[in-house]
């Protein structure tokens, strides 16, 4: 792994992805040959992504804006056919034929969803990025046994999701080990609140392990005498942990936080097993899938907006928040 | 790291001084480690002991193995109740292997491409890659459940592979791209000046170096194959269910009572597997982990 700064790195490739070197053809022409090459290589990663995920993305979008054969809710046959942004309107004003959609209909939920979906995400991320800062600063000391933690961590992660909801789910029962441990009588999955906390709660225990081993590797880029020439400066641990450790490991903590809202914001297992999005815990994931089996188009709609909100809060991070993931990846050139 | 260093000390710090000063924060430092320990541990541990519990002590508070039985597997293996565990896990191994392999030996090509050759595009083709890695899994899902239905796929193996290969396609490029870039290419070189052919120079020094990331890759995407559920809980029927969605759905004896102990049993039969992978191979997986993400 490189030890170097990654505002220096990145300085340093730029000139190198835009290399000229005047009166060396041989360069020019190994640079033909190599970007022939690499066309050849990459076709078939390209060519199977587009298959598996621009064609049905095209295909969902082209849906959206056909009309659902079948019975209305008023009772009366609907032919498809299509339907302009109909699907659209549904959703977003909650609209059924013309009316605001009864409670309890999946129509009537979508800002709920919305809601609820945004309220995971910022509760979870919160939670997972200062526990899982606390943990790497933990793992990143010397200490005899080390080892045995960077190993623990990743048992978590590990778990399948349906695993870790199931497990949760039974530490959450009335009879189960929580209330008895902490001698509450709650009915976990019973109520919003409740409800919404047991998910917070496994996901975070569930992904803390991640977020904590990305800032872990961002933690160990800063070279450690950075921290001696501070402390001979006569800064305290908390002026290096403010003016050194998190402007240094800002680049690492802000796609390790990019990828888990981007992760958060498409939570569908812990939900949809835990509490089968009852009592206000349906994501925007769950609402799809509830959709899918009373109509495609609509589905088709209400997925390419989840899909369109994802996109645009990554957006937001790439763009405004410097989460420079594609940077990160592609810049560090060989030593 | 030197932030912990508590120096009690004003005179020079020779070594043996600065480990004395260090006691404190080691102190603290190993009670954060416990918790941290407990913290990630506990509720698996609680998944093991409930698994080998009787059902009838299920809500036994006991930390330690208690009534232990081997009947709560039994249970998760027999098919009376309608569960299909042994063809669950088979359809999982089939959908997550296949899945891994289409992806490594698809994967590796662009990942050489992208970590040693140098073209136009690069930025956009990893940025593209890196898009599609986060791409929510429920955008596939509607698209393909009516195409699936239309060519009469659901309920096939290729029904949950094809969109499987949506995620772990990328996540294969990406690990295995930050892998190559770091590894040492110039003794393909060397081998080379020494007298290799180019077919030896790969075989006998590139294979070897490459070996390790590209089994640490495949370990990374079969945990990701394997642990999904929303496709498979969608395209999948009850012949080619997965574990995962077997699990979330498993039926006990009762209906409307929860068969705790057997859904632990086969939590654990799922998970100790990728434990114990995870443990052995833990620094590897830990660099493909955080691969890319940081440099």
């Amino acid at each position: 792994m490189s030890t170097e700064v990654p505002a220096r790195t990145r300085a340093k490739a730029a000139p190198k992805s835009s290399r000229q070197m005047p009166g060396r053809e041989s360069a020019d022409r190994k640079q033909v040959t190599q970007g022939r090459w690499a066309s050849v290589l990459l076709l078939p990663t390209l060519i199977l992504l587009a298959v598996v995920i621009i064609y049905p993305v095209v295909n969902a979008i082209i849906m959206s804006f056909q009309k659902d054969a079948g019975l209305s809710s008023s009772g009366f046959f609907v032919q498809g056919g299509f339907a302009g942004a109909d699907n659209y309107v549904h959703w977003l004003a909650q609209q059924c034929n013309g009316v605001s959609c009864p409670p309890g209909t999946l129509g009537s939920q979508f800002w709920g969803a919305m809601g609820t979906t945004f309220l995971f995400t910022a509760i979870t991320v919160v939670l997972e990025t200062v526990l899982g800062f606390w943990m790497a600063v933990i793992m990143a000391r010397n200490f005899r046994g080390r080892s045995v933690i960077r190993a623990a961590v990743l048992v978590p992660w590990a778990i399948p999701t349906a695993v870790t909801a199931k497990l949760w789910f039974f530490i959450f029962a009335f009879q189960g080990i929580a209330n008895t441990l902490f001698n509450t009588h709650i009915l976990w999955t019973g109520s919003e609140w409740p409800a919404r906390w047991a998910i917070i709660i496994s996901d975070t225990w569930k992904t803390t392990p991640f977020m904590a081993l990305l800032i872990l590797a961002g933690l160990q880029l800063i070279p450690d005498e950075v921290y001696e020439a501070a402390k001979v400066d006569g800064a305290n641990a908390w002026q290096r942990f403010t003016q050194i450790t998190l402007p240094l490991v800002r680049p690492a903590l802000m796609v390790a936080i990019l990828f888990r809202v981007l992760d958060a914001l498409r939570m569908y297992d812990l939900p949809a097993i835990m509490t089968q999005g009852a009592n206000n815990t349906t994501t925007l994931s769950i609402l799809v899938v509830d959709q899918i089996r009373q109509g495609f188009n609509s589905a088709a709609a209400l997925s390419t907006i989840t899909f369109l909100v994802i996109f645009i809060v990554a957006f937001i991070f790439v763009r405004f928040l410097g989460a420079n993931a594609v940077g990160a990846a592609t810049s560090s050139g060989k030593k | 790291m030197s932030a912990t260093t508590v120096t009690t000390s004003r005179t020079v710090s020779t070594p043996e001084r600065r480990r004395k000063g260090y006691d404190w924060g080691l102190t603290r430092t190993y009670i954060a480690a416990v918790v941290i320990l407990v913290w990630c541990l506990a509720p698996f541990y609680w998944m093991v002991v409930t698994a080998f519990r009787d059902v009838g002590f299920t809500f036994d508070p006991t930390f330690f193995f208690t009534h232990v039985t081997l009947d709560n597997f039994r249970t998760v293996f027999d098919t009376s109740l309608g569960n299909h565990f042994a063809q669950n896990l088979l359809n999982s191994f089939i959908v997550a292997g296949i899945t891994t392999l289409v992806a490594l030996v698809v994967g590796v090509f662009a990942a050489y491409a992208l970590a040693r050759l140098n073209f136009r595009f690069k930025f956009a083709v990893m940025g593209f890659i890196l898009g599609a890695s986060m791409f929510p899994g429920v955008a596939l899902v509607t698209p393909l459940f009516q195409l699936f239905t239309n060519i009469g796929w659901m309920g096939t193996y290729q029904a949950l592979i094809i969109p499987d290969i949506s995620f772990a396609l990328p996540l294969t490029v990406y690990t295995l791209t930050s892998f190559f870039r770091e590894m040492p290419w110039e003794l393909e070189e060397s081998a080379r000046i020494d007298g290799c052919t180019q077919g030896q120079a790969f075989r006998k020094v590139i294979l070897p170096l490459a070996a390790p990331a590209t089994f640490t890759t495949a370990i990374l995407a079969f945990i990701s194959a394997w642990n999904e559920f929303l496709i498979a809980s969608q395209l999948s029927s009850d012949q080619t269910k997965t574990v995962t969605v077997a699990i979330a759905s498993f039926a006990g004896s009762q209906p409307h009572v929860e068969p705790y102990t057997a859904v632990m049993a086969a939590g654990t039969i799922v998970t100790i597997p990728l434990v114990v992978l995870v443990l052995v191979f833990q620094r590897k997986i830990v660099a493909g982990l955080t691969a890319g993400a940081v440099k």
